[in-house]
Protein backbone atom coordinates (compact mmCIF):
# COMPACT_ATOMS: atom_id res chain seq x y z
CA UNK A 1 0.00 0.00 0.00
CA UNK A 2 3.02 2.38 -0.35
CA UNK A 3 3.40 4.78 -2.93
CA UNK A 4 7.00 5.67 -3.59
CA UNK A 5 6.27 9.29 -4.56
CA UNK A 6 4.30 11.38 -1.91
CA UNK A 7 3.35 14.29 -0.05
CA UNK A 8 5.67 15.20 3.27
CA UNK A 9 4.59 16.52 6.12
CA UNK A 10 1.83 15.36 8.82
CA UNK A 11 -0.58 17.84 9.78
CA UNK A 12 -2.78 17.90 6.71
CA UNK A 13 -2.84 14.28 6.21
CA UNK A 14 -4.04 14.19 9.94
CA UNK A 15 -6.72 16.33 9.00
CA UNK A 16 -7.94 14.13 5.80
CA UNK A 17 -8.09 11.30 8.25
CA UNK A 18 -9.94 13.28 10.91
CA UNK A 19 -13.47 13.04 9.43
CA UNK A 20 -13.44 9.24 8.74
CA UNK A 21 -11.92 8.60 11.82
CA UNK A 22 -14.38 10.54 14.11
CA UNK A 23 -17.11 8.72 12.52
CA UNK A 24 -15.81 5.38 12.91
CA UNK A 25 -14.78 5.88 16.80
CA UNK A 26 -18.33 7.53 17.45
CA UNK A 27 -20.38 5.06 16.03
CA UNK A 28 -18.81 2.17 15.80
CA UNK A 29 -16.28 1.59 18.22
CA UNK A 30 -17.94 3.25 21.00
CA UNK A 31 -20.89 1.32 20.82
CA UNK A 32 -18.98 -1.98 19.70
CA UNK A 33 -17.47 -1.93 22.99
CA UNK A 34 -20.82 -0.59 24.78
CA UNK A 35 -22.31 -3.50 23.59
CA UNK A 36 -18.97 -6.09 24.96
CA UNK A 37 -19.10 -4.37 28.62
CA UNK A 38 -22.67 -4.39 28.72
CA UNK A 39 -22.49 -8.16 28.21
CA UNK A 40 -20.50 -8.73 31.61
CA UNK A 41 -22.80 -6.39 33.09
CA UNK A 42 -26.13 -6.67 34.74
CA UNK A 43 -28.08 -3.37 35.71
CA UNK A 44 -30.88 -3.47 38.01
CA UNK A 45 -34.63 -2.85 37.10
CA UNK A 46 -34.30 0.89 37.15
CA UNK A 47 -30.74 0.36 35.58
CA UNK A 48 -29.01 3.16 38.06
CA UNK A 49 -26.69 0.56 39.50
CA UNK A 50 -25.07 -2.12 37.41
CA UNK A 51 -22.18 -4.85 38.88
CA UNK A 52 -20.12 -7.18 36.55
CA UNK A 53 -21.58 -10.50 36.32
CA UNK A 54 -18.76 -12.24 34.50
CA UNK A 55 -20.40 -14.44 31.90
CA UNK A 56 -23.40 -14.94 33.72
CA UNK A 57 -25.31 -13.31 30.64
CA UNK A 58 -23.65 -15.71 27.99
CA UNK A 59 -24.56 -18.51 29.65
CA UNK A 60 -27.89 -17.47 30.32
CA UNK A 61 -28.39 -16.69 26.57
CA UNK A 62 -27.41 -20.40 25.84
CA UNK A 63 -29.73 -21.77 28.56
CA UNK A 64 -32.45 -19.80 26.89
CA UNK A 65 -34.38 -22.67 24.72
CA UNK A 66 -35.67 -19.52 22.62
CA UNK A 67 -32.54 -18.83 21.59
CA UNK A 68 -31.55 -22.11 20.17
CA UNK A 69 -35.00 -21.90 18.54
CA UNK A 70 -33.87 -18.77 17.02
CA UNK A 71 -30.81 -20.40 16.07
CA UNK A 72 -32.58 -23.14 14.26
CA UNK A 73 -34.60 -20.75 12.58
CA UNK A 74 -31.87 -18.50 11.05
CA UNK A 75 -30.05 -21.91 10.09
CA UNK A 76 -33.32 -23.05 8.25
CA UNK A 77 -33.88 -19.51 6.66
CA UNK A 78 -30.53 -19.22 5.61
CA UNK A 79 -29.95 -22.42 4.19
CA UNK A 80 -33.08 -22.35 1.91
CA UNK A 81 -32.54 -18.91 0.99
CA UNK A 82 -28.56 -19.54 0.12
CA UNK A 83 -29.80 -22.68 -1.90
CA UNK A 84 -32.55 -21.41 -4.13
CA UNK A 85 -31.04 -17.67 -4.51
CA UNK A 86 -27.75 -19.46 -5.56
CA UNK A 87 -29.55 -21.92 -7.84
CA UNK A 88 -32.05 -19.94 -9.59
CA UNK A 89 -29.40 -17.68 -10.22
CA UNK A 90 -27.01 -19.94 -11.71
CA UNK A 91 -29.44 -21.54 -14.33
CA UNK A 92 -30.58 -17.36 -15.54
CA UNK A 93 -26.93 -16.77 -15.58
CA UNK A 94 -26.08 -19.67 -18.08
CA UNK A 95 -28.84 -19.11 -19.79
CA UNK A 96 -27.90 -15.09 -20.46
CA UNK A 97 -24.56 -16.02 -21.17
CA UNK A 98 -25.14 -18.03 -24.53
CA UNK A 99 -24.59 -14.83 -26.56
CA UNK A 100 -28.19 -14.25 -27.18
CA UNK A 101 -29.40 -11.52 -29.34
CA UNK A 102 -31.34 -9.96 -26.56
CA UNK A 103 -28.65 -10.75 -23.66
CA UNK A 104 -28.11 -7.35 -22.14
CA UNK A 105 -32.07 -6.51 -22.30
CA UNK A 106 -32.34 -9.58 -20.21
CA UNK A 107 -29.74 -8.69 -17.92
CA UNK A 108 -31.21 -5.10 -17.66
CA UNK A 109 -34.76 -7.04 -16.30
CA UNK A 110 -33.19 -9.36 -14.17
CA UNK A 111 -30.82 -7.49 -12.10
CA UNK A 112 -33.39 -4.41 -10.69
CA UNK A 113 -35.43 -6.14 -7.99
CA UNK A 114 -31.51 -5.35 -6.23
CA UNK A 115 -32.86 -2.29 -5.86
CA UNK A 116 -36.07 -2.65 -3.80
CA UNK A 117 -36.11 -2.37 -0.55
CA UNK A 118 -36.22 -5.55 1.70
CA UNK A 119 -39.19 -4.45 3.58
CA UNK A 120 -41.03 -3.17 -0.10
CA UNK A 121 -40.21 -6.94 -0.92
CA UNK A 122 -41.63 -8.51 2.08
CA UNK A 123 -44.82 -6.25 1.64
CA UNK A 124 -45.32 -6.95 -2.18
CA UNK A 125 -45.29 -10.89 -1.66
CA UNK A 126 -47.22 -10.70 1.12
CA UNK A 127 -50.02 -8.42 -0.81
CA UNK A 128 -49.62 -11.72 -3.46
CA UNK A 129 -49.73 -14.59 -1.30
CA UNK A 130 -52.72 -12.64 1.27
CA UNK A 131 -54.97 -15.58 2.49
CA UNK A 132 -57.71 -13.89 1.41
CA UNK A 133 -56.99 -11.24 -0.79
CA UNK A 134 -53.86 -12.25 -2.83
CA UNK A 135 -53.65 -13.12 -6.43
CA UNK A 136 -51.76 -16.38 -5.57
CA UNK A 137 -52.82 -16.95 -1.72
CA UNK A 138 -56.42 -17.19 -2.15
CA UNK A 139 -56.49 -19.87 -4.92
CA UNK A 140 -54.30 -21.66 -2.49
CA UNK A 141 -57.52 -21.36 -0.37
CA UNK A 142 -59.72 -21.97 -2.68
CA UNK A 143 -58.11 -25.19 -3.73
CA UNK A 144 -58.26 -26.36 0.36
CA UNK A 145 -54.46 -26.29 0.84
CA UNK A 146 -55.05 -24.54 4.58
CA UNK A 147 -52.58 -21.29 3.62
CA UNK A 148 -52.48 -18.71 6.37
CA UNK A 149 -48.92 -17.02 7.09
CA UNK A 150 -50.47 -15.03 9.68
CA UNK A 151 -51.62 -18.12 11.52
CA UNK A 152 -49.44 -21.01 10.30
CA UNK A 153 -45.33 -20.70 11.01
CA UNK A 154 -44.41 -22.91 8.00
CA UNK A 155 -46.36 -20.64 5.73
CA UNK A 156 -45.02 -17.65 6.94
CA UNK A 157 -41.60 -19.17 6.63
CA UNK A 158 -42.35 -20.09 2.91
CA UNK A 159 -43.00 -16.34 2.45
CA UNK A 160 -40.35 -15.03 3.53
CA UNK A 161 -38.14 -17.70 1.83
CA UNK A 162 -39.88 -16.75 -1.40
CA UNK A 163 -38.86 -12.66 -0.80
CA UNK A 164 -36.30 -13.00 0.68
CA UNK A 165 -34.40 -15.19 -2.36
CA UNK A 166 -36.48 -12.85 -5.06
CA UNK A 167 -34.85 -9.74 -3.84
CA UNK A 168 -31.09 -11.56 -4.04
CA UNK A 169 -31.40 -13.54 -6.95
CA UNK A 170 -30.28 -10.36 -9.05
CA UNK A 171 -27.05 -9.84 -6.88
CA UNK A 172 -26.21 -13.72 -7.32
CA UNK A 173 -26.56 -13.53 -11.32
CA UNK A 174 -24.50 -10.61 -11.60
CA UNK A 175 -21.84 -12.56 -9.80
CA UNK A 176 -22.34 -15.88 -11.69
CA UNK A 177 -22.57 -14.15 -15.28
CA UNK A 178 -19.43 -12.28 -14.61
CA UNK A 179 -17.74 -15.21 -13.42
CA UNK A 180 -18.92 -17.53 -16.63
CA UNK A 181 -18.24 -14.40 -18.75
CA UNK A 182 -14.85 -15.08 -17.72
CA UNK A 183 -13.85 -18.38 -18.56
CA UNK A 184 -12.06 -18.37 -21.51
CA UNK A 185 -14.26 -19.92 -24.44
CA UNK A 186 -11.28 -22.25 -25.50
CA UNK A 187 -11.25 -24.33 -22.57
CA UNK A 188 -15.14 -25.07 -22.93
CA UNK A 189 -14.45 -25.41 -27.12
CA UNK A 190 -11.85 -28.39 -25.98
CA UNK A 191 -14.04 -29.97 -23.85
CA UNK A 192 -16.63 -29.92 -26.75
CA UNK A 193 -13.56 -31.91 -28.99
CA UNK A 194 -12.58 -34.16 -26.74
CA UNK A 195 -16.66 -35.16 -26.98
CA UNK A 196 -18.44 -33.97 -23.81
CA UNK A 197 -21.96 -32.62 -24.45
CA UNK A 198 -22.86 -29.57 -23.35
CA UNK A 199 -24.16 -31.24 -19.53
CA UNK A 200 -21.01 -32.66 -19.09
CA UNK A 201 -19.28 -29.77 -19.91
CA UNK A 202 -21.09 -27.81 -17.52
CA UNK A 203 -20.64 -30.22 -14.47
CA UNK A 204 -16.91 -30.95 -15.22
CA UNK A 205 -15.67 -27.39 -16.41
CA UNK A 206 -17.87 -24.96 -15.93
CA UNK A 207 -18.88 -25.39 -12.37
CA UNK A 208 -15.71 -26.23 -11.09
CA UNK A 209 -14.28 -23.07 -12.09
CA UNK A 210 -17.25 -20.98 -11.27
CA UNK A 211 -16.57 -22.51 -7.56
CA UNK A 212 -14.55 -19.37 -6.17
CA UNK A 213 -17.78 -17.11 -7.64
CA UNK A 214 -19.65 -19.78 -5.85
CA UNK A 215 -18.14 -19.71 -2.33
CA UNK A 216 -17.90 -16.14 -2.35
CA UNK A 217 -21.68 -15.68 -3.35
CA UNK A 218 -22.63 -17.96 -0.67
CA UNK A 219 -20.64 -15.59 1.81
CA UNK A 220 -22.31 -13.04 0.94
CA UNK A 221 -25.92 -14.58 0.78
CA UNK A 222 -25.81 -16.25 4.53
CA UNK A 223 -25.12 -12.65 5.43
CA UNK A 224 -27.32 -11.14 3.40
CA UNK A 225 -29.74 -13.96 5.27
CA UNK A 226 -28.00 -12.72 8.65
CA UNK A 227 -28.96 -9.04 8.22
CA UNK A 228 -30.68 -7.62 5.22
CA UNK A 229 -33.56 -9.90 5.78
CA UNK A 230 -34.94 -8.13 9.03
CA UNK A 231 -36.77 -5.64 6.94
CA UNK A 232 -38.50 -8.35 5.41
CA UNK A 233 -39.00 -10.51 8.43
CA UNK A 234 -40.16 -6.62 10.66
CA UNK A 235 -42.85 -5.95 7.76
CA UNK A 236 -44.19 -9.48 6.83
CA UNK A 237 -44.54 -11.24 9.97
CA UNK A 238 -42.97 -8.72 13.14
CA UNK A 239 -41.05 -12.60 14.48
CA UNK A 240 -44.51 -14.22 14.45
CA UNK A 241 -46.65 -16.19 14.37
CA UNK A 242 -45.57 -17.28 18.03
CA UNK A 243 -42.10 -16.34 17.49
CA UNK A 244 -42.18 -19.40 14.57
CA UNK A 245 -39.79 -17.06 12.19
CA UNK A 246 -37.74 -15.13 15.10
CA UNK A 247 -33.84 -14.74 13.84
CA UNK A 248 -31.01 -13.98 15.49
CA UNK A 249 -30.75 -10.99 14.54
CA UNK A 250 -34.70 -10.01 14.92
CA UNK A 251 -34.16 -11.70 18.31
CA UNK A 252 -31.40 -8.77 19.39
CA UNK A 253 -34.07 -6.24 18.16
CA UNK A 254 -37.14 -7.66 19.92
CA UNK A 255 -35.83 -8.56 22.83
CA UNK A 256 -33.92 -4.57 23.56
CA UNK A 257 -37.44 -3.00 21.95
CA UNK A 258 -39.21 -5.11 24.85
CA UNK A 259 -37.53 -2.78 27.55
CA UNK A 260 -36.23 -6.36 28.59
CA UNK A 261 -32.67 -7.20 30.06
CA UNK A 262 -29.94 -5.23 28.04
CA UNK A 263 -27.29 -7.52 29.54
CA UNK A 264 -28.94 -9.95 28.10
CA UNK A 265 -29.47 -8.27 24.62
CA UNK A 266 -25.50 -7.52 24.92
CA UNK A 267 -24.67 -10.77 24.67
CA UNK A 268 -26.68 -11.85 21.89
CA UNK A 269 -25.09 -8.74 20.14
CA UNK A 270 -21.33 -10.02 20.53
CA UNK A 271 -22.75 -13.36 19.76
CA UNK A 272 -23.65 -12.05 16.57
CA UNK A 273 -20.34 -10.26 16.35
CA UNK A 274 -18.58 -13.14 16.40
CA UNK A 275 -20.66 -15.19 14.24
CA UNK A 276 -19.81 -12.45 11.48
CA UNK A 277 -16.45 -11.79 12.03
CA UNK A 278 -15.76 -15.43 11.52
CA UNK A 279 -17.54 -15.33 8.23
CA UNK A 280 -15.74 -12.08 7.13
CA UNK A 281 -12.92 -13.51 8.14
CA UNK A 282 -13.22 -17.05 6.19
CA UNK A 283 -14.22 -14.60 3.00
CA UNK A 284 -11.26 -13.07 3.10
CA UNK A 285 -9.22 -16.26 3.72
CA UNK A 286 -10.30 -18.28 1.15
CA UNK A 287 -11.80 -15.58 -1.89
CA UNK A 288 -9.96 -12.53 -1.75
CA UNK A 289 -7.52 -13.80 -4.26
CA UNK A 290 -9.13 -16.32 -6.07
CA UNK A 291 -11.98 -14.59 -7.43
CA UNK A 292 -12.05 -13.24 -11.25
CA UNK A 293 -14.22 -10.64 -12.42
CA UNK B 1 -21.44 -21.75 -27.38
CA UNK B 2 -19.65 -24.55 -29.40
CA UNK B 3 -22.58 -26.21 -30.85
CA UNK B 4 -25.10 -24.01 -32.70
CA UNK B 5 -28.74 -25.71 -31.85
CA UNK B 6 -31.80 -23.48 -32.38
CA UNK B 7 -33.51 -25.78 -29.76
CA UNK B 8 -30.95 -25.05 -26.94
CA UNK B 9 -31.20 -20.91 -28.21
CA UNK B 10 -35.01 -21.37 -27.65
CA UNK B 11 -34.79 -23.29 -24.20
CA UNK B 12 -32.52 -20.71 -22.99
CA UNK B 13 -34.92 -17.92 -24.14
CA UNK B 14 -38.21 -19.61 -22.99
CA UNK B 15 -36.33 -19.94 -19.24
CA UNK B 16 -34.61 -16.22 -19.47
CA UNK B 17 -38.71 -14.55 -20.15
CA UNK B 18 -39.98 -16.67 -17.57
CA UNK B 19 -37.60 -15.32 -15.16
CA UNK B 20 -38.34 -11.80 -16.07
CA UNK B 21 -42.10 -12.60 -15.57
CA UNK B 22 -41.59 -14.15 -12.30
CA UNK B 23 -39.43 -11.48 -11.09
CA UNK B 24 -42.00 -8.85 -11.89
CA UNK B 25 -44.91 -10.58 -11.34
CA UNK B 26 -44.67 -8.74 -7.67
CA UNK B 27 -44.28 -5.55 -8.85
CA UNK B 28 -47.09 -5.98 -11.78
CA UNK B 29 -49.45 -7.04 -8.92
CA UNK B 30 -48.51 -3.83 -6.53
CA UNK B 31 -48.85 -1.27 -9.75
CA UNK B 32 -52.45 -3.33 -10.69
CA UNK B 33 -53.24 -2.48 -6.92
CA UNK B 34 -52.26 0.86 -7.57
CA UNK B 35 -54.97 1.96 -9.77
CA UNK B 36 -58.16 -0.01 -7.69
CA UNK B 37 -60.03 0.95 -4.81
CA UNK B 38 -59.93 -0.31 -1.51
CA UNK B 39 -63.26 -2.34 -2.02
CA UNK B 40 -62.22 -4.19 -5.27
CA UNK B 41 -58.99 -5.45 -3.65
CA UNK B 42 -60.37 -6.81 -0.26
CA UNK B 43 -63.13 -8.84 -2.40
CA UNK B 44 -59.92 -10.48 -3.43
CA UNK B 45 -60.93 -10.51 -7.25
CA UNK B 46 -58.45 -7.96 -8.32
CA UNK B 47 -58.42 -7.78 -12.01
CA UNK B 48 -55.03 -8.61 -13.88
CA UNK B 49 -55.62 -5.25 -15.81
CA UNK B 50 -55.32 -1.63 -14.57
CA UNK B 51 -58.66 0.04 -13.39
CA UNK B 52 -59.03 3.54 -13.21
CA UNK B 53 -58.28 5.26 -9.74
CA UNK B 54 -54.67 5.41 -10.10
CA UNK B 55 -55.20 9.86 -10.81
CA UNK B 56 -56.91 8.98 -7.35
CA UNK B 57 -54.72 6.57 -5.46
CA UNK B 58 -51.52 8.62 -6.31
CA UNK B 59 -52.52 12.41 -5.44
CA UNK B 60 -54.18 10.93 -2.30
CA UNK B 61 -51.29 9.02 -1.28
CA UNK B 62 -49.02 11.67 -2.17
CA UNK B 63 -50.71 14.89 -0.66
CA UNK B 64 -52.72 12.97 2.11
CA UNK B 65 -51.39 9.66 3.02
CA UNK B 66 -53.38 6.47 4.85
CA UNK B 67 -56.36 6.82 6.48
CA UNK B 68 -54.67 5.44 9.94
CA UNK B 69 -51.03 7.32 9.73
CA UNK B 70 -52.02 10.49 7.61
CA UNK B 71 -48.72 11.65 6.98
CA UNK B 72 -48.36 12.41 3.14
CA UNK B 73 -46.03 9.93 1.34
CA UNK B 74 -44.29 13.15 -0.14
CA UNK B 75 -42.77 14.28 2.48
CA UNK B 76 -41.28 10.70 3.27
CA UNK B 77 -39.83 11.08 -0.19
CA UNK B 78 -38.01 13.90 0.48
CA UNK B 79 -37.09 12.37 3.74
CA UNK B 80 -35.79 9.53 2.03
CA UNK B 81 -34.43 11.26 -0.88
CA UNK B 82 -32.16 13.87 1.90
CA UNK B 83 -31.23 10.28 3.47
CA UNK B 84 -29.70 8.76 0.75
CA UNK B 85 -27.85 11.81 -0.40
CA UNK B 86 -26.73 12.64 2.74
CA UNK B 87 -25.20 8.76 3.20
CA UNK B 88 -23.91 8.67 -0.37
CA UNK B 89 -22.27 12.20 -0.67
CA UNK B 90 -21.06 11.86 3.30
CA UNK B 91 -19.88 8.33 2.79
CA UNK B 92 -17.65 9.47 -1.05
CA UNK B 93 -16.47 12.65 0.79
CA UNK B 94 -15.34 11.02 4.10
CA UNK B 95 -13.91 8.31 2.25
CA UNK B 96 -12.07 10.13 -0.36
CA UNK B 97 -9.83 11.88 1.76
CA UNK B 98 -9.06 9.52 4.15
CA UNK B 99 -8.50 7.41 1.58
CA UNK B 100 -5.59 10.38 -0.14
CA UNK B 101 -4.29 10.88 2.99
CA UNK B 102 -3.60 6.86 3.62
CA UNK B 103 -1.98 6.32 -0.37
CA UNK B 104 -0.10 9.66 -0.89
CA UNK B 105 1.04 10.62 2.55
CA UNK B 106 3.31 9.35 5.55
CA UNK B 107 2.06 9.96 8.46
CA UNK B 108 2.58 8.46 12.04
CA UNK B 109 0.27 5.71 12.55
CA UNK B 110 -0.40 5.74 9.14
CA UNK B 111 -1.42 1.43 9.23
CA UNK B 112 -2.93 1.99 12.45
CA UNK B 113 -5.61 4.04 11.05
CA UNK B 114 -6.22 2.27 8.19
CA UNK B 115 -6.90 -0.77 10.24
CA UNK B 116 -9.04 1.07 12.41
CA UNK B 117 -10.88 1.17 9.14
CA UNK B 118 -10.92 -1.78 7.88
CA UNK B 119 -12.03 -3.18 10.66
CA UNK B 120 -15.55 -1.72 10.02
CA UNK B 121 -16.26 -3.95 7.25
CA UNK B 122 -17.13 -6.34 9.82
CA UNK B 123 -20.03 -5.27 11.40
CA UNK B 124 -23.28 -4.17 10.05
CA UNK B 125 -24.91 -1.62 12.19
CA UNK B 126 -27.44 -4.50 12.93
CA UNK B 127 -25.31 -6.14 15.39
CA UNK B 128 -24.49 -2.73 18.03
CA UNK B 129 -28.12 -1.16 17.09
CA UNK B 130 -28.59 -0.60 20.92
CA UNK B 131 -25.90 1.19 21.75
CA UNK B 132 -25.23 2.83 18.83
CA UNK B 133 -29.34 4.35 19.86
CA UNK B 134 -28.29 5.12 23.06
CA UNK B 135 -25.04 6.99 21.73
CA UNK B 136 -27.46 9.07 19.03
CA UNK B 137 -29.52 9.46 22.14
CA UNK B 138 -26.97 10.93 24.30
CA UNK B 139 -26.19 13.61 21.22
CA UNK B 140 -29.58 15.25 21.08
CA UNK B 141 -29.60 13.55 17.38
CA UNK B 142 -33.13 11.66 17.99
CA UNK B 143 -35.42 12.51 14.86
CA UNK B 144 -32.68 14.26 13.08
CA UNK B 145 -31.31 13.97 9.14
CA UNK B 146 -27.81 13.61 11.24
CA UNK B 147 -28.89 11.16 13.29
CA UNK B 148 -30.11 9.15 10.36
CA UNK B 149 -27.12 9.41 7.98
CA UNK B 150 -23.83 9.54 10.23
CA UNK B 151 -24.24 5.68 11.85
CA UNK B 152 -24.36 4.38 8.17
CA UNK B 153 -21.26 5.94 6.71
CA UNK B 154 -19.47 5.19 9.53
CA UNK B 155 -17.93 1.59 7.30
CA UNK B 156 -14.54 0.84 5.01
CA UNK B 157 -16.27 0.11 1.83
CA UNK B 158 -15.24 3.66 0.35
CA UNK B 159 -12.10 3.61 1.71
CA UNK B 160 -10.82 0.59 0.45
CA UNK B 161 -12.27 0.92 -3.17
CA UNK B 162 -10.81 4.66 -3.38
CA UNK B 163 -7.60 3.39 -1.95
CA UNK B 164 -7.69 0.51 -4.36
CA UNK B 165 -8.34 2.66 -7.25
CA UNK B 166 -5.62 5.57 -5.78
CA UNK B 167 -3.20 2.80 -6.18
CA UNK B 168 -3.52 1.76 -10.00
CA UNK B 169 -2.80 5.84 -10.97
CA UNK B 170 0.80 5.66 -12.10
CA UNK B 171 3.43 7.42 -9.69
CA UNK B 172 4.48 9.01 -12.48
CA UNK B 173 1.76 11.86 -12.42
CA UNK B 174 2.31 12.72 -8.83
CA UNK B 175 6.32 13.18 -9.51
CA UNK B 176 5.05 15.32 -12.77
CA UNK B 177 2.24 17.42 -10.63
CA UNK B 178 4.93 18.24 -8.07
CA UNK B 179 7.54 18.92 -10.95
CA UNK B 180 5.14 21.83 -12.17
CA UNK B 181 4.73 22.74 -8.78
CA UNK B 182 1.49 21.63 -7.52
CA UNK B 183 0.98 21.54 -4.05
CA UNK B 184 -1.22 18.21 -2.03
CA UNK B 185 -4.52 20.28 -2.50
CA UNK B 186 -3.63 21.43 -6.34
CA UNK B 187 -2.93 17.70 -7.31
CA UNK B 188 -5.82 16.27 -5.57
CA UNK B 189 -8.48 18.76 -7.29
CA UNK B 190 -6.80 18.52 -10.54
CA UNK B 191 -5.39 15.45 -10.85
CA UNK B 192 -7.06 13.26 -8.49
CA UNK B 193 -10.54 14.28 -8.58
CA UNK B 194 -10.79 14.19 -12.66
CA UNK B 195 -9.98 10.31 -12.54
CA UNK B 196 -12.02 9.29 -9.86
CA UNK B 197 -14.97 10.52 -11.49
CA UNK B 198 -15.91 7.48 -12.61
CA UNK B 199 -15.52 5.43 -9.13
CA UNK B 200 -17.25 8.14 -7.83
CA UNK B 201 -20.19 7.87 -9.50
CA UNK B 202 -20.50 4.16 -8.89
CA UNK B 203 -19.81 4.64 -5.19
CA UNK B 204 -22.51 6.70 -5.66
CA UNK B 205 -25.86 4.34 -6.83
CA UNK B 206 -24.53 1.98 -4.69
CA UNK B 207 -24.57 4.03 -1.76
CA UNK B 208 -27.76 5.92 -2.88
CA UNK B 209 -29.55 2.44 -3.12
CA UNK B 210 -27.95 1.61 0.31
CA UNK B 211 -29.13 4.68 1.73
CA UNK B 212 -32.86 4.97 0.14
CA UNK B 213 -33.72 1.58 1.43
CA UNK B 214 -32.45 1.51 5.62
CA UNK B 215 -35.07 0.18 7.24
CA UNK B 216 -34.13 -0.94 10.70
CA UNK B 217 -31.63 2.15 11.87
CA UNK B 218 -34.84 4.62 10.74
CA UNK B 219 -37.60 2.68 12.27
CA UNK B 220 -35.53 2.79 15.78
CA UNK B 221 -34.50 6.71 15.70
CA UNK B 222 -37.19 7.93 14.28
CA UNK B 223 -40.60 8.84 16.58
CA UNK B 224 -41.82 11.72 14.58
CA UNK B 225 -43.93 10.71 12.18
CA UNK B 226 -42.98 13.97 9.93
CA UNK B 227 -38.88 12.35 9.69
CA UNK B 228 -40.42 9.24 8.42
CA UNK B 229 -38.73 7.21 5.41
CA UNK B 230 -41.23 5.82 3.08
CA UNK B 231 -39.93 2.09 3.25
CA UNK B 232 -40.79 2.90 7.07
CA UNK B 233 -44.22 4.29 6.07
CA UNK B 234 -45.12 1.59 4.16
CA UNK B 235 -45.24 -0.63 7.25
CA UNK B 236 -47.40 1.55 8.98
CA UNK B 237 -49.70 1.59 6.68
CA UNK B 238 -50.22 -1.86 6.64
CA UNK B 239 -50.00 -3.11 10.41
CA UNK B 240 -52.99 -1.73 11.41
CA UNK B 241 -56.15 -4.68 11.80
CA UNK B 242 -56.23 -6.36 8.57
CA UNK B 243 -59.27 -5.35 7.37
CA UNK B 244 -58.35 -1.46 7.49
CA UNK B 245 -55.50 -1.85 5.90
CA UNK B 246 -56.22 0.23 2.78
CA UNK B 247 -54.66 -2.04 0.53
CA UNK B 248 -54.39 -0.04 -3.39
CA UNK B 249 -52.86 3.48 -0.94
CA UNK B 250 -50.12 0.98 0.96
CA UNK B 251 -49.37 -0.57 -2.77
CA UNK B 252 -49.06 2.98 -4.08
CA UNK B 253 -46.85 4.21 -1.82
CA UNK B 254 -44.78 0.92 -2.29
CA UNK B 255 -44.64 1.46 -6.22
CA UNK B 256 -43.72 5.17 -5.15
CA UNK B 257 -40.81 4.08 -3.33
CA UNK B 258 -39.75 1.36 -5.58
CA UNK B 259 -38.66 4.48 -8.69
CA UNK B 260 -36.26 6.40 -7.25
CA UNK B 261 -33.04 2.96 -6.54
CA UNK B 262 -34.94 1.10 -9.69
CA UNK B 263 -34.70 3.97 -11.90
CA UNK B 264 -31.36 4.46 -10.51
CA UNK B 265 -30.04 0.73 -11.60
CA UNK B 266 -31.88 0.72 -15.28
CA UNK B 267 -29.77 3.62 -16.44
CA UNK B 268 -27.08 3.56 -14.44
CA UNK B 269 -26.61 -0.05 -14.63
CA UNK B 270 -22.65 0.24 -16.35
CA UNK B 271 -21.57 2.21 -13.01
CA UNK B 272 -24.37 -0.09 -10.70
CA UNK B 273 -22.59 -3.19 -11.71
CA UNK B 274 -18.90 -1.66 -11.65
CA UNK B 275 -19.64 -0.49 -8.40
CA UNK B 276 -20.90 -4.03 -7.11
CA UNK B 277 -18.37 -5.57 -8.27
CA UNK B 278 -15.70 -3.54 -6.94
CA UNK B 279 -17.35 -2.19 -3.71
CA UNK B 280 -17.53 -6.13 -3.02
CA UNK B 281 -13.58 -7.26 -3.33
Amino acid sequence: MEKRAHFSGWTLPLLLIIPQMAITVIFFYLPASQAIRQSFLREDAFGLASEFVGFENYSAVFEQPEYYRAMITTVIFSTLVAFFSLAVALLFATQADKSLRAGHAFKTLLIWPYAVAPAIAGVLWMFMFHPTLGTLGRPLNLMGLDWNPMLDGTDAMILLVLSATWKHVSYNFLFFLAGLQAIPKSVIEAGAIDGAGPVRRFWTIVFPLLSPTTFFLLVVTIVYVFFETFGIIDAVTGGGPAGSTTTLVYKVFADGRSGGDLGLSAAQSVVLMVIVIALTAIQFRYVERKVQY
Amino acid sequence: MVENRPFRDFMAYLTLVLGVVLVAFPVYLAIMASTFDTATIINGNMPLFPGDQALENYSRALFYGGKTAREPVMGMMVNSMIVALGIAFGKILISILSAYAVVYFRFPFRRTAFWVIFITLMLPVEVRIYPTYKIVADLGLLDTYSGLVLPLIASATGTLLFRQFFMTIPEELLEASKIDGAGAFRFFKDTLLPLSMTTIAALFVIQFIYGWNQYLWPLLITTKSSMQTIVIGIKKMITTTDALTEWNIAMTTAVLAMVPPVLVVIFMQRLFVKGLVETEK
